[in-house]
């Protein structure tokens, strides 16, 4: 692909501030490794930050909905109608309240992501077999007791599967606030690249922001591996 | 033939309802019935007639609308402690071994609960000589995914009488399994309460493991339940696959199968 997409640039002659070829944006990404380097971490830290919280949040808010059902026609709702907002609408705002730099993009990038996870964790618990719940409760269990032998470790390939989802929506969330209302960062780096017409370090922008999002979805897949082998059944009987 | 026995289980004109108002479903309808300590009884009927309702009554997870539930001369208010159940299905954690699926009731039940991290070795022998009563020696270590239905049921029984429980309800628990699997485990029970002799609740729509494990089989009248017909089964134990063709046995299943009516549907 890489090669048709080479040979269309060439033969057809297109210039390079439309579409680079991937020659061209490879040489940009060294000439700017320095540059793409520095900003592709601070962009990793603040996404980093931005997940962690919504891990933290979105599991705490998750057990609270599927634990109980006041929470969760009372809170489901709202968080519905939160999520349906675009957060690129939100960003200005965030920038308003706590001026440009890491923070209206660690909060942008905890709202998109926090929302799958939260999902993901209430309805995992909230599945629970009522079987299951009857046999607990008879043995003297408190709805505590069946969270914690059940409720919990039923959620985790939920969750799991989730933060699949939500890594990449951390970047999405992170990147478009660096361009909105950051200082730093690849998204930053990329708004005044195109400001320049630089389109090859546009490219090379987007280049390091895939490679960081296919890691780290790589990262939540062997952790996934790990700490929930027995959701995966039959794939793993040694 | 059944001795007196003091009443473990009863039962008074308790009639429980799902629902509000002008929606509700009478489930059941003033039921009475008494179970005698270290009895074993079967409660049968048309599908839908209210016996799993009666099981979550004598567990005290549903209250009664009307009517009290006694269980060891105490009134139940709750869900009844010290229960033991097993259902069609099996529900066994799967992130956990067989092992320490039928460790769990001693994770929540007092005192254990406090005992089991100090006195571990004390209880994991326990499981494993039960898990190898039911024929399950060696499993203990394998995730209950990786074993047939008959041997997740035979956990999911050891699961329910591990911690020695004054009261044992089972909700069709053999009914997901293949005719030899079940009659094999019929025995097994039978063999289990004859060593523990608890009090057991069987809920079946299958006659034959009704008429074969317990000793007075109830039959239920289609929705609302209630009794309509109780036979004590009179056979000596240990009952054995024999016994099932004996005359005595098949006139008693013939006859029960002539008290059962199908439910009107409406």
């Amino acid at each position: 692909m890489l090669i048709v997409w080479e040979l269309v640039c060439r033969l057809f002659n297109i210039r390079e501030f439309i579409l680079p070829a991937p020659s061209v944006i490879a040489k940009s990404l060294a000439e700017f490794r320095g540059p793409i380097l520095e900003h592709s971490w601070w962009t990793l830290v603040t996404t980093l930050f931005g997940f962690g919280l919504a891990i933290v949040g979105g599991i705490l808010l998750g057990v609270a909905l599927g634990f109980s059902t006041l929470v969760y026609t009372g809170l489901y709702p709202l968080l519905v109608g939160f999520n349906a907002i675009p957060k690129v609408a939100l960003v200005p705002i965030l920038v308003l309240w706590f001026g440009i730099g890491a923070v209206p993009v660690v909060v942008t990038s905890f709202i998109i992501s926090f929302f799958p996870i939260v999902v993901n964790v209430a309805t995992g618990i909230a599945t629970m077999e009522p079987e299951l719940a009857d046999v607990l409760r008879s043995l003297g269990a408190s709805k505590l007791d069946v969270l914690r032998k059940a409720g919990l470790p039923r959620a985790m390939p939920y969750l799991f599967a989730s933060l699949k989802i939500a890594i990449t929506l951390a970047f999405v969330g992170s990147v478009l606030a660096e361009t909105i209302g950051g200082n730093a960062g690849l998204g930053f780096l990329m708004v005044t690249a195109a400001a320049r017409f630089d389109v090859a370090l546009v490219f090379a922008g987007l280049v390091a922001v895939a490679v960081m999002a296919v890691g780290l979805f790589a990262i939540c897949v062997l952790v996934e591996r790990r700490m929930v082998r027995w959701a995966f059944r039959g794939e793993l009987v040694t | 033939m059944n001795e007196v026995s003091p009443a473990f289980v009863e039962l008074r004109d308790v009639s429980l309802s799902y629902g509000e108002d002008a929606d509700s479903i009478l489930a059941l309808e003033s039921l009475s019935l008494t179970v005698g300590k270290g009895q074993f009884i079967a409660v049968v009927g048309p599908s839908g007639c209210g016996k799993s309702t009666l099981m979550k009554v004598v567990s005290g997870l549903v209250l009664p609308s009307r009517g009290t539930v006694k269980v060891a001369g105490e009134a139940v208010t709750g869900p009844v402690k010290n229960v033991g159940m097993a259902f069609q299905n099996a529900t066994l954690l799967p992130w956990r071994t067989i092992r320490d699926n039928v460790l769990l009731p001693f994770e929540i039940i007092r005192p254990h609960r406090y005992k089991l991290r100090a006195e571990r070795t004390y209880y994991i022998e326990l499981v494993q000589r039960l898990l190898s009563t039911v024929g399950l020696a060696g499993f203990g270590e394998k995730y209950s995914w990786q074993l047939s239905g008959g041997m997740q049921q035979r956990a999911n029984l050891c699961r329910a009488i591990v911690h020695q429980p004054s009261l044992l309800m089972l909700d069709e628990p053999f009914a997901s399994l293949d005719a030899f699997t079940r009659e094999e485990l019929w025995f097994v029970m039978q063999d289990l309460w004859l060593q523990h002799k608890f009090t057991a609740i069987l809920v079946t729509h299958d006659l034959r493991e009704a008429a074969l494990l317990a000793d007075r089989v109830i039959v239920f009248s289609p929705r609302p339940g209630h009794i309509i017909y109780e036979a004590d089964v009179g056979l000596p134990r240990p009952r054995t696959l024999e016994t099932t063709y004996s005359p005595v046995f098949t006139d008693l299943v013939h006859d029960l199968r002539e008290k059962i009516r199908p439910g009107q549907p409406n």
